[in-house]
Formats: structure tokens, C-alpha cells, sequence
């Protein structure tokens, strides 16, 4: 399917600019955008490095552990097919809470490390684990206390309150949250079925 | 009192973190700095990994984007959306919202730059930008970390939680701000 969707964008961008006379955005897209993807891994590295060196801390200090003992019982709910003393759980843990408190320079690194142990119960597959699809759905529609972005440009364009919106913000991703663990277990569910 | 709560967990939650970590760290015997190197290391192979999903992915994006097709469907679905009560002004940014996260962080100020962040477009625009997810980014970069390239039905997971945290948002916004 991300083939498709890959093709899609990318043909019916070059039509689109081909109809309305303007072909030479597609080059300066394209160039631009390959240029800035590697600026965005680059700069991820480090913070990478920084968060992935102070986990690695707390797992040998056992913190890492201790934290997915307190939230096992919802955690294995989620995710029956991770075993419940996996390293998985705590780094999915550590992601989503970051993702709830807006520190995304940390949700990242630790979302990856998730990955990657997931990654290993999958057997290292080039197909994603349902374990896989239930965090990223979770992941991308995560609730967020504090929008630390917009709350900075609000502030920065002198609202007189940049923090009246985190209420809206809540319920919002309340409602995606929802809808998106629904929308996660009837596709896993179907799946099941269907093989 | 709740914002200023916020504003301090969002000011403390990293200094706390690097700080009791280590401290933890130090009261089991950790060999604290090496055990930080160790983890480090992983960072760079990771970040290097992702590298080529995130050209392809950004690069079918941005073409698609700059070429004016976004503009198009934009366009095309306005009335559905100005039905549930969202300005024709907001569109473009719930649109390129799952596609790219600089871009609709520059169109997120720009809106409050234009109409200021206490109208509600600006109040809209915030809760849109605060409520949803770069979901093509994620899964690119979360899956090409791990060298997965077949998504199976998560893509259509992320697409719907983004719609409704679009229509969430449009939908409180209309019942707090209007």
C-alpha cells in the first residue's frame, strides 16, 4: 500500500505541475526536500545519542523496569503479543509519556528503541508486527498536556493567554486516542480473521 | 493555576530527567557515563538508518506539495469542512497537517502572524497543530529505523485518528472560542 501511496504523491504532483505550467517547482522540490531530509537526520542524532545514553542509564539502574511493572496490566492489554517482561513495553512507555509531557526531542529516540525491540520479537521481518501497528497508532495520536510548539509562537506573537488552547487540545486528542486504539484492534482483529 | 503548572512541567521535565536519572543511576552502582556512551553509540547507526526512507518519503511530499495538488484537494473538500464550521482559512494546514510538520508549523504562524493568536482562527490553527500528528513523518521515520517497509493497515489508523483530531478541534473550538 505505501508504494501506491508513494507513487500517488509523487506522480500526481508532477501532473499537477506539468498542467498549470510550473515543472521547475518539481526539480527544486525534489532537490531541496532530499537535502533537507538528510539535515533532519543529522540533527536527530545527537539528541538521539543524548536520550538513548541517559535510558540506557536507567535500564541498568533498573528504572526502565520498574516503570513498566507499574503500567503492565494496561500495557499487556494493548500489546498481547509482546511478553510482559520484555524491554519493549518499557521503551514504549518511555516514548508515549514523553509524547503526553511535548518533549518530542525525547519521544523520538525512544519510540525508535521501541521499534527496534519490537522489531526483534518480529523476527526482523520487512512487515510490520501488530504490536508495531497498535503503538504507532497510539503514538500518532497520542495526548499532549503541553503543545510546548505552539505555545511558544503563541507567545511569541503576544497572546494575551498562549496556554488557553490546552484544554481544546486535550479533549481533541482524547477523541483520536480513542478512535485510533478502536480503529487499531477491529483492523488486528480483522486481520486475524482473515488469515 | 493550570497554566502556569503546565508551564512549569514543560520548563523542569528535562533538567529533572538528565538529574535523577544519573543520581539513580549512581545509588545502584551504575558506571553511569559509561553505560550513557554505551547507549549513545546506538543514536548514530539509528539516525543514519532512516536517512534514505526520509528523502524518499519527503521528496514524493514536497513535490507533491510545492506542485499545488495539496491546493487542489484542499480545494476540492472545502465545503464539507467549512460545513462543520472551520474558516476556508485553516484548510491548508489541515491538510498538510499528516504530510509535514515544518510546513504546518510555518503555516500555523503565519495564520497568527496574519489574524493574531486570540482570533479564532489562530485558537483553531493552535489546537490543530497541538492535537494532531505528523503521521507520514512518524511512520517513515519510526519504520525505516527498524528497516520495516510494509506499514499493513497502520497508515489508515494514523489517517483517521488525524481526521478526527481534525474534527475534534474544529468541533471545541466552535463550543469554547466561537
Amino acid at each position: 500500500m505505501l508504494n501506491y501511496i508513494w507513487l500517488a504523491l509523487l506522480l500526481s504532483g508532477i501532473l499537477v505541475a506539468a498542467v498549470n505550467g510550473n515543472i521547475e517547482v518539481v526539480t527544486q522540490a525534489a532537490l531541496k526536500s532530499a537535502n533537507d531530509a538528510v539535515d533532519i537526520c543529522i540533527n536527530l542524532i545527537g539528541v538521539m545519542c543524548l536520550w538513548l545514553g541517559i535510558m540506557r542509564i536507567g535500564e541498568k539502574a533498573g528504572l526502565v523496569e520498574s516503570l513498566s511493572r507499574v503500567v503492565r496490566p494496561v500495557m499487556t492489554r494493548l500489546f498481547p503479543s509482546i511478553p510482559p517482561d520484555h524491554p519493549a513495553l518499557g521503551a514504549i512507555i518511555m516514548n508515549l509519556s514523553a509524547n503526553i509531557l511535548g518533549l518530542g526531542s525525547a519521544a523520538t529516540p525512544f519510540g525508535m528503541k521501541a521499534m527496534q525491540e519490537m522489531q526483534k520479537l518480529n523476527g526482523g521481518r520487512n512487515e510490520a508486527s501488530e504490536a508495531m501497528c497498535t503503538f504507532l497508532a497510539l503514538n500518532t495520536s497520542c495526548v499532549t498536556l503541553i503543545p510546548a510548539t505552539i505555545i511558544a509562537v503563541r507567545v511569541n506573537y503576544n497572546s494575551a493567554n498562549p496556554t488557553e488552547i490546552v484544554g481544546a487540545t486535550i479533549f481533541a486528542t482524547c477523541c483520536s486516542m480513542t478512535l485510533a486504539v478502536l480503529v487499531d484492534y477491529l483492523f488486528r482483529r480483522a486481520h486475524r480473521r482473515a488469515s | 493555576m493550570f497554566p502556569s503548572l503546565l508551564d512549569a512541567i514543560s520548563r523542569w521535565a528535562i533538567p529533572l530527567l538528565l538529574f535523577l536519572v544519573p543520581v539513580w543511576g549512581l545509588a545502584k552502582k551504575v558506571q553511569v557515563y559509561e553505560a550513557f556512551v554505551e547507549g549513545a553509540e546506538e543514536g548514530f547507526s539509528t539516525g543514519v538508518k532512516i536517512i534514505p526512507f526520509l528523502v524518499g518519503m519527503l521528496v514524493a511530499i514536497s513535490v507533491f506539495r510545492a506542485s499545488g495538488a495539496l491546493d487542489l484537494i484542499s480545494r476540492a473538500c472545502e465545503p464539507l469542512l467549512v460545513r462543520l464550521g472551520a474558516p476556508p482559512e485553516v484548510l491548508p494546514l489541515a491538510f498538510m497537517r499528516p504530510l509535514s510538520g515544518s510546513g504546518v508549523l510555518g503555516m500555523a504562524t503565519e495564520l497568527m502572524k496574519t489574524f493574531g493568536p486570540d482570533s479564532f482562527i489562530g485558537r483553531l490553527a493552535s489546537t490543530m497543530q497541538g492535537s494532531t500528528d505528523t503521521t507520514f513523518y512518524v511512520l517513515t521515520v519510526y519504520f525505516g529505523a527498524v528497516g520495516v517497509t510494509r506499514y499493513r493497515y497502520s497508515i489508515i489508523t494514523g489517517l483517521i485518528a488525524d481526521i478526527s483530531g481534525l474534527i475534534a478541534s474544529i468541533y471545541i473550538c466552535n463550543v469554547l472560542f466561537r
